[in-house]
């Protein structure tokens, strides 16, 4: 632990000068320019608010069309990386390979990349979420195929049918729920990453966010922040209420 | 010989799989299309079809083929890297560490078996929740402006993160625990600290233990971006190299932390378990 902290260069001095600061940024987060607090004028809180909103609309379209491209790359991986029904040993083994790289290289890494190649913009941002959802999705959909019951794949297959047919009614019927509660799961959690996209330039509301923390604007970043939880909290209600009703349909059949 | 089929006598029999568009079916196909249009809609909106896509993909190529093979460039370099991944498992370390110890006291207040009291319950819970849905990057900033740029930003801003998700995950490990040794404490007429130190606390503790053990290994990946904002670690080299297009030290790197993560996750992995392992022999 010592030399963890001498490596942090953590000085409890420093610390202690400016802990005070803390407390005191926050309030100031919560502060307009004339010293009011924000809740005294919600419409100078706000001021931004078309512009926010659209941004915020960017970032939920950013998270969308990556989950889902994600969710298609990850679901045709899937049934090459699982044990039971992978149609090639070596196959297997190179696309768990790039499903780990893919889900272990840090997002904002993809999107540094992303953003030299397509330029700055939501593009690149998307193509990162997707290329992560691929890796993380890839494994989750392949342990679920794993876990099926085999026995309709080998009825299926024993009247002759080609592998993507047996896969197609053998495989499928039995994970199509389990693929579908684990993209909404990530559905909730790519909203998050793309609201910090904007940070490394890849669009969404992350980039008026920083820039409104650098500049010390302290009531915007309050007011983008807000909107960020509250949209947050939104998306995984309702997420979590499709999740439920798919649950009760599995169950009453 | 193969028997002719009479569909319309199968038909009689299992009516409901015949019927090809049940009320069920019209929804699903509707909630597909639907979805289908905002996935169009999105990729319009997001210039995926204003030709960026393929220039951009044929850059990428070339990109990616400038990483290969990964190279450090000089040993000086490796020796900052190797310097600034020491510096990134520190962060992650001081701030899974602090999260932790502080993290506790406060999971009491917001466990149903240890607080009675409703508000103090509720208020600790929503305050988790705000901090919990604060991306750590935003945490990063704001230390960075409180303390300066550097590590220690980075290790506070961990630390913040992490007290939200261990209040949530430790509160519930507490509620989960049994009663009984509670119980057996207070019939002897120890107090409700006691109770808590002697009766909650062992039980509850290798699974706290576990937990914090995994946070450190999802936090060694955060604390590897962080240095994007300016928090310390390796994330400012990595940041630095891409955007100078130093792209062979870009990979080196990326092989770095991903080395450096494999080592970290197999060795937690092999603590939690001996923790967990521990738990069930006593």
């Amino acid at each position: 632990m010592a030399v963890a902290s001498r490596t942090a260069e953590v000085s409890l001095t420093r610390f202690i000068d400016n802990i005070d600061r803390f407390p005191s940024y926050i309030i100031r987060l919560f502060q307009l320019e004339s010293g009011q607090p924000v809740w005294t004028d919600v419409a100078e809180w706000f001021w931004g608010l078309p512009r926010w909103l659209r941004l915020l609309g960017e970032t939920l379209l950013m998270a969308y069309v990556g989950t889902l491209l994600g969710a298609v790359g990850g679901f045709g991986l899937a049934f090459l990386a699982a044990a039971n029904v992978g149609p090639n040993r070596w196959l297997r083994f190179f696309v768990r390979r790039f499903c780990e790289l893919c889900r272990t290289v840090p997002l904002l890494v993809f999107a540094l990349v992303f953003v030299i190649a397509f330029g700055l913009g939501p593009l690149g941002g998307v193509l990162a979420v997707a290329i992560h959802t691929v890796g993380a999705l890839g494994k989750l959909f392949a342990e679920a195929v794993e876990n099926i019951d085999m026995k309709p794949v080998e009825g299926v297959a024993s009247t002759g049918a080609p592998w993507h047919v047996a896969m197609r009614y053998g495989a499928l019927p039995q994970v199509t729920s389990n693929f579908v509660s684990y993209s909404l799961l990530r559905f909730e959690i790519n909203v998050r990453e793309s609201a910090v996209m904007g940070f490394v330039g890849a669009g969404g509301i992350g980039q008026d966010l920083i820039e409104a923390i650098r500049k010390f604007y302290y009531s915007d970043v309050s007011a983008i922040l807000v909107l960020i939880l509250v949209t947050v909290a939104i998306i995984d209600t309702i997420t979590s209420r499709i999740r439920h009703y798919l649950i009760g349909l599995e169950e009453g059949r | 010989m193969r028997q002719p089929v009479d569909l319309a006598a199968v038909r009689g029999r299992y009516p409901q799989h015949f019927a090809r568009f049940g009320r069920q079916h019209l929804v699903a196909v509707l909630a597909g299309v639907a979805a289908f249009v905002v996935l169009v809609f999105g990729m319009v909106q997001l210039d995926f079809f204003s030709g960026k896509l393929l220039s951009g993909g044929e850059r990428l190529l070339d990109i990616l083929g400038l990483m290969l093979p990964p190279d450090p460039g000089s040993w000086p370099h490796v020796r900052t890297f190797a310097v600034a991944l020491l510096e990134t498992i520190a962060i992650a370390f001081l701030g899974t560490l602090a999260a932790a110890v502080l993290a506790l006291p406060v999971s009491l207040l917001a466990a149903r078996n240890v607080i009675a009291a409703r508000v103090v319950r509720f208020l600790s819970r929503r305050s988790f929740d705000t901090i919990r849905s604060v991306d750590i990057l935003v945490w990063a900033l704001i230390w960075v402006n409180v303390v300066g740029l550097g590590p220690f930003a980075g290790a506070l801003a961990i630390m913040t993160a992490d007290i939200g998700s261990f209040g949530k995950l430790f509160s519930e490990a507490i509620e989960a625990a049994d009663r009984k040794p509670v119980e057996g404490i207070v019939s002897t007429g120890g107090s409700h600290l006691f109770a808590i130190r002697f009766g909650i606390l062992p039980e509850v503790f290798p699974m706290l233990a576990s937990q914090v053990l995994y946070y450190f290994e999802s936090n060694v990946r955060s604390a590897s971006i962080i240095g994007i904002v300016g928090a310390g670690g390796i994330g400012l080299h990595l940041a630095e190299a891409i955007r100078t297009l130093e792209l062979q030290q870009t990979s080196f790197i990326i092989v770095m932390i991903l080395i450096a993560v494999a080592l970290i996750d197999f060795v937690s992995g092999q603590l939690r378990f001996a923790v967990i392992g521990r738990r069930a022999t006593t």
